[in-house]
């Protein structure tokens, strides 16, 4: 949304160049001034940090069992975490999340996890937002029956609580980590439609996109040019949550059996197939549950400080 | 006022059919043969031909659209493949201890969540209040999954031997050694029956209900130890956010001129806070204790996986991994319309609360 583009269509803005930069400024200095979302953000940026240097920071394959590779000894289905800087004996092979059920380094399954959920996140509420904008925009332009019908749809989505919807799409699909995630996706795209057409309805009669349309722009171009800078506040906060949200559920999908198939280290998964055994090997059970509750904490404390610092009734 | 809710519930019949044509739509996309993904294993050509005519799939989509409906108003759901019986007994069967778990879940979200928030925003920025907020945040953020399991270590295998131990995961509903009989036995009505007998059947199943009223206290109890990690794990998140809602909401009331006059007047503190403040802040309070049914519905899939408890949610999951799909779907029929209900409960609530929202 650069303003060099919009010289080249020779439009006039509503808000333009400068101003535009020094307001997005602020608004990046307001963002930083919430305790929350600093806080949010460091744990983000961390498990960014996590999910880059997977290969580096993981001294094991994720997905292959040590069986064979390691001394029949130690190399025991469920043993216990192994660090060597806390009294474990150093001709042991040092795992510091222990191993899980199929005797494979579980630290290093929690540190892919890190890219497996991030993944998750970006791409199903990405997938949803994608979709979301396309119907609201429809609706908003179209407006009369076909708004009515695709927003009646949308609310009909919306009365279903969204993981058992999820639940009954991806018994239709097929358990497995895309379907949940589509599934995941189709039940969050109604939030993202009804802030698309509230944005649409909202410039639809505003003089400026009278001016653009009577200087011959497209309704593509003025979707993108004149509405959705409108929509892209609410949906970034949106999809903040969103992403948070879409993580949980895919990994409660996994938890479940639907989602993420062994070997795939995702966290709910994970949890899931072990979860029977947390008398004797708790260990198998916290660390994924760690490492999900701090990355949705990470995205509901920075999507929070986000509504706050855009919020034009919060100025402080 | 009546307008209102009347207007409410007209505008809420096409959301209900879209829950219902949804459901229809769903099970008519299951891929493979609806009888083989229906019957399971009895499926042979004979069975398949009686399934088909019976079901209608013969006819064109809207007269099946049309059966469907009617199947969903005569309350036929269809057979369960699993337990070989019909969908609705089944629900009936398993729904008390659904109730019992979300209304538990429901009762702590409401008593801790509202009262962090109290605390929270008449001692704000005090320590109590950024350690209340940190709870919060957190509760909003730890699966279900994640914290039911946290508990369960924690006081079923940690303090297993100690007296505040508590079953924990798969424990089901009783100890071993613990029976339970219909209200309708202990009160010494063998021989009654049909719907009268029914209603008590199904009360019976609240095992907390049941004790009571049967004063057997002992089944009393050990159904309430049963029932607190799961109801814990189940309430946080709404919990947390009750009492985020509560602080915010209160610490905006108490801004206000009107609570500024009510002090001035000479009131002391905790009147101006219970009788001026809190009276004017419920209403966001009561909106998001509606909603949050809702997530508690979809939680309790969760929380009575984990705790073994054979309730609605439980049956979905058993019914998932055995392809068991009439259960499925007519089991997320009912909590989708359970939730639409709800929705509207909430809504009309809020208007009778708040005359602004009420269209005049």
């Amino acid at each position: 949304m650069s303003t060099a583009v919009d010289a080249a269509t020779g439009t006039p803005l509503p808000a333009v160049g400068a101003a535009e930069r020094r307001t997005s400024r602020s608004l990046w200095r307001r963002v930083l001034a919430q305790r929350p979302a600093v806080i949010g953000l460091s744990i983000l940026g961390f498990l960014v940090l996590v999910a880059i240097f997977a290969d580096v920071l993981a001294a094991y394959d994720p997905e292959k069992s040590v069986i064979g590779t390691e001394a029949a000894q130690f190399a025991k289905a469920r043993a216990a975490p192994c660090i060597h800087a806390l009294g474990c004996p150093a001709d042991r092979p040092e795992h510091l999340m222990g191993l899980d059920g199929n005797v494979i380094d579980e630290f290093a399954r929690v540190v892919f996890g890190a890219r497996v959920s991030l993944l998750i996140g970006f791409v199903t509420v990405g997938g949803a937002i994608l979709v979301g904008l396309v119907i609201g925009a429809i609706a908003g332009y179209a407006g009369g029956w076909v708004d009515n019908a695709l927003m009646r749809l949308m609310e009909v989505i919306l009365a279903f609580p969204a993981l058992l919807l999820s639940i009954v799409i991806v018994t239709i699909l097929g358990a497995g980590l895309l379907n949940a995630m589509i599934a995941v996706a189709i039940v969050a795209i109604p939030i993202y439609a009804r802030v698309m057409r509230a944005s649409v309805l909202s410039v639809r009669e505003q003089d400026y996109v009278t001016a653009a349309r009577a200087m011959g722009d497209s309704p593509i171009g003025i979707l993108v040019r004149r509405v959705m800078p409108n929509a892209l506040t609410p949906m970034i906060v949106q999809g903040t949550l969103g992403i948070g949200t879409a993580i949980l559920e895919v990994a409660a999908l996994s938890f479940l059996g639907l989602g993420a198939q062994i070997p795939t280290p995702e966290w709910g998964q994970m949890i899931g197939r072990e979860y029977n055994n947390i008398q004797n090997a708790a260990h198998l059970i916290f660390f994924p549950g760690v490492a999900l509750t701090l990355t949705v904490l990470g995205f509901n404390l920075l999507g929070d400080g986000l509504r706050d610092a855009f919020d034009p009734r919060l100025t402080r | 006022m009546i307008q209102f809710i009347v207007r409410r519930l007209i505008a809420s019949i096409p959301v209900l059919l879209g829950v219902v044509i949804i459901v229809f739509i769903l099970v008519r996309v299951i891929p493979g043969d609806p009888c083989t993904a229906m019957l399971g294993e009895k499926a042979n050509a004979e069975r398949c031909a009686e399934f088909n005519a019976r079901i209608g799939l013969s006819q064109p989509i809207p007269v099946q659209l049309g059966i469907y409906l009617k199947q969903v108003f005569t309350l036929d759901l269809g057979t369960s493949t699993m337990f070989g019986r019909p969908v609705t007994d089944l629900l009936a069967q398993r729904l008390p201890t659904t109730i019992e778990l979300t209304f538990y879940a429901l009762l702590f979200a409401i008593v801790v969540g509202m009262s962090l928030g109290i605390l929270s925003a008449s001692r704000r920025n005090s320590a109590v209040d950024v350690g209340s907020m940190m709870v919060a945040n957190l509760g909003v953020s730890i699966p279900v999954f994640v914290l039911g399991l946290v508990l369960a270590y924690l006081f079923a295998v940690v303090l297993k031997g100690t007296p505040i131990a508590l079953p924990g995961v798969a424990a089901g509903r009783l100890s071993p050694g613990f029976r339970f009989e219909s209200i309708a036995v202990a009160w010494g009505m063998k021989d009654l029956a049909g719907p009268p007998r029914a209603v008590l059947d199904f009360i019976s199943n609240m095992y907390t209900i049941n004790g009571l009223v049967t004063l057997q206290f002992g089944l009393l109890f050990d159904a309430l130890r049963h029932m607190i990690l799961p109801a814990v794990a189940l309430g946080t998140i709404p919990m947390a956010i009750i009492a985020r809602m509560t602080r915010s909401s209160l610490l905006e009331v108490m801004g206000l001129d009107y609570v500024r006059t009510a002090r001035a007047k000479g009131l002391r503190g905790r009147v101006v806070l219970f009788r001026h403040g809190l009276r004017n802040a419920m209403l966001p309070v009561v909106t998001v204790i509606g909603l949050s049914i809702g997530g508690l519905l979809s939680g309790a899939v969760l929380t009575e996986t984990i705790f073994g408890l054979s309730g609605v949610g439980l049956t979905i999951t058993q019914a998932i991994t055995s392809r068991d799909y009439a259960v499925v779907q007519g089991f997320a029929l009912f909590v989708a319309l359970v939730y639409v209900v709800v929705n509207l409960l909430t809504d009309i609530s809020y208007g009778y609360l708040d005359p602004r929202v009420r269209p005049s």
